[in-house]
C-alpha cells in the first residue's frame, strides 16, 4: 500500500516537477534573450523557443536514425564493417520474403477495411438521432492499447477441440452453429486475416472519427442543391460526398498505411511470427533482441524508414498544398 | 537580484529538476508484455533504498509468482545472517531487458539466466564477472558434477553457478486410469506405440501435447526431438548436432523428427488433433490427464509441469512418471535437463557473498522443501524434499550417467530460439519434413559462423 502511495506520489511530483520545469526553461530563456542588444533580440527569440525540442528531436530521432544507418553495415556485434550484406540477406532471405508478402497484405487490407469501413459508418450514423453512441462504441476500441486488444482477441480465437467446450468466442459461436473449431492463429489459410481483423478493429474508429468531421465540413447547400436537381443519394455519395473529402481520406488512408508497415504489437502478442505470420517489424524484434544481430536488425529498421518515407513525403505534400489553398 | 541571474538559476534550476525527474523513483516495476504487468516489489527484509543498513543486491530473473515466493525464502536465512537485502526484478523478456542494460551501464549485480547460451553471448559481450576468485573452486568441483561446471563456464573461465534444474526426460501419466484400463507403463518406445495404438483401439487418446507458448511457442516440440535423439543417435552424436558439426539435414537428425512426428502429427494420438497441439498453451496441455475419463493419459514434459497441473491432484495417486524410454537399447536412458544460472555482472561486496551463499546446499533445501524444485547440487540433503516422486527425480538428475542441456538451450538464439521453434510449428502444421530440416539448417549456416 505505502509502495503504491509513494509511486502515486512520485508521479504527481514528477509531472508538476515536469510541467514548472518546462515553464521554468522557457521563462529562463526568455529572460536571458532579454539581456541581448534589442536588435538581435527578435533573431535569437525564435530559437531560445525551439531550441529544446530541436535538441531533444535530434537526439531521441535523427542521432539514432543515423547510428542505425551505420550500424547496418557492421556485423552481428558490430564490431566489423561487412559493406551490403545485411541488406542483401533481408532482401533474399525467405523469412523476409514472408514478411513482405504479409506487409503488403496488411497495407492492403486494413487500409483498405479501416478506411472503408470507417467512411460506411460515419455516413450512414449522420443520419440517425443516436450518432454519438453508435460513435462511441465503434471508437472504443481506439482507447485500448494494441497488446490490450491482441489479449483480449486471443480470448476470441481460443481454439479448443471439438468435444470439449470452446471457451472462444468465435469457435463457440462456429461449434454452436453445428461447425467444426478452427485454429484461426494456427491454420495458415485464416491465421494471417485473423491478425489483420484486429488491426481493423481498432483502426476503425479513427477513420471514422476522421472522416465524420469531414463529412460535417460539407456545406449543407452543395447537398441540397444536389437533393433539388433529383440526384439520388448514391450518386451523392460518389460525386459529392468522396470528392468534398478526398484529401480527408487520402491522409487518413497514409496513416493507416504506416501503421500497417509498423505492426508489430498483434503479431508479437498473437503468434510472434510463427506459422507464417512474420512482419517486417516483428522479424526486426527478433535478430535485435532474440538473436543479438544488431546489424541485421538495423537493416530491417532502415528498409522498413524507407518504405515508409515515401508515404510520409506524399502525406506532408498534400498537408502543404491544403494550407496553400487556404 | 539582477535579471541575469534570475535567468540563470531559473534555468539551472530547470535541469537540476528534470535529471531528479529522471533518476528519482527507484521503483523495481517491470512490466511484462502479454499477460497483466507483473509488478514485483520485494523486499524480502530490506527494502530497496540507497541507504539500506548492508546494501541490497539487484537481482534479474525470470522468476515470479511461486518460483518467486520459493526463491525469497531461499534468501531469506542470507539477510538475516548479512543484513544485505535483495531486490528482484522479473521479466519474461529478460534477454531483452539485460542486453539494453548492459549495453546502457546499468546491469543488475546478479541474473538468474534460464538458458546457457545467454551466459555465453553475455560473456563475449564482457558483460559478466569470473568466479574462480570468488567461490571455492575444490568444494564447487565436489558439489556439481563436471557437466554442470561446463555449462558454466565459457573460454577457461567459471562464470555461472547452477541453482535451479530440470529434468526432462519424462513422461506423465494418471496412475488411476491406467490401472483401471489395465494399461502397463511402456519401458521401450516400441512398447509406448504399442499402448498408444491400444488407448486409440479403447476409443481413447494417448497422448496430450501443446506447444503454444506466446513468443517463444514450438519449444515443447524441440524437447521431444533432443530427447529422441539422445536416445536413437547417442550422446555424441547429439553433442555434434547441437554444435552444428553434422547439417539439420543428417538422416539421424531426420530420423529424430520423423519418430516426433509419428507421435505428434498423429491426429489419433494427440488430444485436439494437430490443430489442438498448435494451439494448447503447455501449461494447459496436461490438464486432460485428469478429466474423467481422462482426454488423455500421457504427457512427455520437464518436472516443473506439476507446477501447472489443477490444485489438490496428489502425487503418486493422480499422477505418477515414468522415463522417457529407451528407444536403441544401445543407448539406454539418458537424461536431457536444464536449469537457471546464476551469473554475476557487478562486482561488488554484496554481490560476492550473494553468490557465495547460493553455492551453498542451505538456499536450495529451502526452496526443495516447498516443491517444484530440483537441484544440482550433490550437497542437498535428498530428505529435503517433499515426496518420493520429487526425490526420484532428484536423484535422476544429480547421478545421471549421461547427462545433456536442453540443446535448443545451447544453441545460437537465431536458430535454438528461432528457426527451431518456428520450424516445430511448421512440421507438426503439415509441412515437408525435408523443407523444414533445410530451412533450418540455412539458418543454422549463417547463426553457426
Amino acid at each position: 500500500m505505502s509502495d503504491w502511495l509513494s509511486q502515486v506520489l512520485a508521479t504527481l511530483a514528477a509531472i508538476l516537477l515536469g510541467v514548472a520545469g518546462i515553464a521554468g526553461l522557457f521563462l529562463g530563456l526568455d529572460s536571458l534573450v532579454g539581456l541581448l542588444p534589442q536588435r538581435l533580440q527578435p533573431r535569437v527569440r525564435p530559437w531560445a523557443y525551439i531550441g529544446p525540442a530541436l535538441l531533444i528531436l535530434g537526439f531521441y530521432l535523427v542521432y539514432p536514425t543515423l547510428n542505425t544507418l551505420y550500424l547496418s553495415f557492421l556485423d552481428a556485434r558490430s564490431e566489423r564493417f561487412v559493406g551490403l550484406q545485411n541488406y542483401l540477406w533481408t532482401l533474399t532471405s525467405p523469412e523476409m520474403h514472408v514478411a513482405f508478402r504479409n506487409n503488403l497484405l496488411w497495407i492492403v487490407l486494413m487500409t483498405t477495411f479501416s478506411v472503408g469501413l470507417g467512411l460506411i459508418i460515419a455516413v450512414l450514423v449522420d443520419r440517425v438521432r443516436y450518432e454519438p453512441i453508435a460513435k462511441s462504441v465503434i471508437f472504443l476500441p481506439v482507447a485500448i492499447s494494441f497488446v490490450g486488444a491482441s489479449v483480449i482477441w486471443r480470448f476470441v480465437y481460443a481454439y479448443k477441440p471439438a468435444n470439449v467446450p470452446q471457451i472462444g468466442l468465435l469457435n463457440a459461436a462456429i461449434v454452436a452453429l453445428g461447425g467444426r473449431p478452427i485454429g484461426w492463429l494456427v491454420d495458415t489459410a485464416v491465421n494471417n486475416f485473423a491478425l489483420i481483423a484486429v488491426g481493423v478493429w481498432l483502426q476503425t474508429g479513427f477513420c471514422m472519427v476522421i472522416l465524420s468531421a469531414a463529412l460535417k465540413a460539407i456545406p449543407r447547400e452543395i447537398l441540397e442543391a444536389a437533393r433539388v436537381d433529383g440526384a439520388s443519394e448514391w450518386r451523392i455519395f460518389w460525386q459529392i460526398t468522396v470528392p468534398m473529402i478526398s484529401s480527408t481520406i487520402a491522409v487518413v488512408a497514409t496513416t493507416v498505411v504506416i501503421n500497417a508497415l509498423k505492426a508489430f504489437d498483434i503479431v508479437f502478442v498473437m503468434t510472434n511470427g510463427t506459422r507464417g505470420t512474420e512482419v517486417i517489424a516483428n522479424r526486426m524484434y527478433k535478430e535485435m533482441f532474440s538473436f543479438l544481430n544488431f546489424g541485421r536488425a538495423s537493416a530491417i529498421a532502415v528498409i522498413l524508414l524507407l518504405a515508409i518515407v515515401p508515404v510520409m513525403a506524399a502525406n506532408i505534400r498534400r498537408f502543404q498544398a491544403q494550407e496553400e489553398m487556404r | 537580484m539582477s535579471r541575469r541571474i534570475v535567468g540563470f538559476s531559473l534555468t539551472a534550476l530547470t535541469v537540476i529538476g528534470l535529471l531528479l525527474a529522471g533518476c528519482a523513483p527507484q521503483t523495481v516495476t517491470v512490466t511484462v508484455p502479454v499477460e497483466k504487468p507483473v509488478q514485483v516489489t520485494v523486499p524480502v527484509t530490506v527494502p530497496v533504498t540507497v541507504a539500506a543498513p548492508k546494501g541490497a543486491v539487484t537481482v534479474l530473473g525470470v522468476w515470479g509468482g511461486s518460483e518467486f515466493e520459493a526463491f525469497a525464502a531461499a534468501v531469506e536465512p542470507f539477510t538475516k545472517e548479512t543484513g544485505i537485502g535483495m531486490a528482484f526484478e522479473t521479466s519474461r523478456e529478460q534477454a531483452t531487458v539485460l542486453v539494453t542494460r548492459v549495453q546502457a551501464g546499468n546491469p543488475p549485480d546478479i541474473a538468474i539466466l534460464p538458458q546457457p547460451g545467454l551466459l555465453v553471448d553475455l560473456a563475449k559481450m564482457g558483460a559478466l564477472v569470473p568466479l574462480e576468485n570468488i567461490v571455492d573452486m575444490d568444494q564447487l568441483k565436489k558439489d556439481y558434477a563436471q557437466a554442470w561446471i561446463d555449462l558454466g563456464s565459457y573460454d577457461g573461465h567459471l562464470y555461472g553457478i547452477w541453482f535451479k534444474g530440470a529434468l526432462k526426460s519424462l513422461v506423465w501419466y494418471n496412475p488411476r486410469a491406467f490401472q483401471e484400463k489395465g494399461y502397463p507403463v511402456p519401458t521401450t518406445w516400441d512398447e509406448m506405440i504399442a499402448l498408444s495404438d491400444r488407448i486409440v483401439a479403447d476409443g481413447g487418446t494417448p497422448w496430450c501435447i501443446g506447444l503454444e507458448s506466446g513468443a517463444a511457442s514450438g519449444w515443447p516440440g524441440t524437447d521431444w526431438i533432443e530427447d529422441i535423439m539422445l536416445r536413437t543417435a547417442g550422446p555424441e552424436v547429439y553433442d555434434q548436432w547441437v554444435n552444428h558439426e553434422i547439417p539439420w539435414t543428417d538422416p539421424a537428425v531426420k530420423r529424430a523428427w520423423e519418430l516426433f512426428g509419428q507421435i505428434a502429427r498423429n491426429e489419433k494420438y494427440v488430444w485436439g488433433g494437430t490443430t489442438g497441439v498448435l494451439s494448447t498453451n503447455f501449461g494447459d496441455s496436461p490438464r486432460p490427464l485428469f478429466d474423467t475419463p481422462p482426454g488423455c493419459y500421457m504427457h512427455r514434459q520437464a518436472s516443473f509441469i506439476t507446477g501447472f497441473f489443477p490444485e489438490g491432484v496428489k502425487a503418486g495417486e493422480d499422477y505418477d512418471v515414468f522415463a522417457f524410454p529407451s528407444i536403441d537399447p544401445k543407448w539406454g536412458v539418458p537424461a536431457l535437463g536444464a536449469g537457471d544460472v546464476v551469473v554475476m555482472l557487478n562486482d561488488t561486496p554484496e554481490a560476492r557473498a550473494f553468490i557465495q551463499y547460493l553455492a551453498t546446499p542451505t538456499p536450495h533445501e529451502i526452496w526443495a522443501a516447498r516443491g517444484g524444485f530440483l537441484s544440482p547440487h550433490r550437497g542437498v540433503d535428498l530428505k529435503a524434499y517433499p515426496d518420493d516422486l520429487t526425490r526420484k527425480q532428484a536423484q535422476i538428475l544429480a547421478s545421471a550417467e549421461v547427462f545433456r542441456f536442453d540443446g535448443s538451450d545451447l544453441m545460437p538464439a537465431a536458430v535454438g530460439a528461432g528457426s527451431f521453434w518456428t520450424g516445430v510449428m511448421d512440421y507438426v502444421g503439415g509441412k515437408d519434413l525435408d523443407a523444414v530440416l533445410q530451412a533450418i539448417e540455412k539458418s543454422a549456416q549463417d547463426a553457426y559462423k
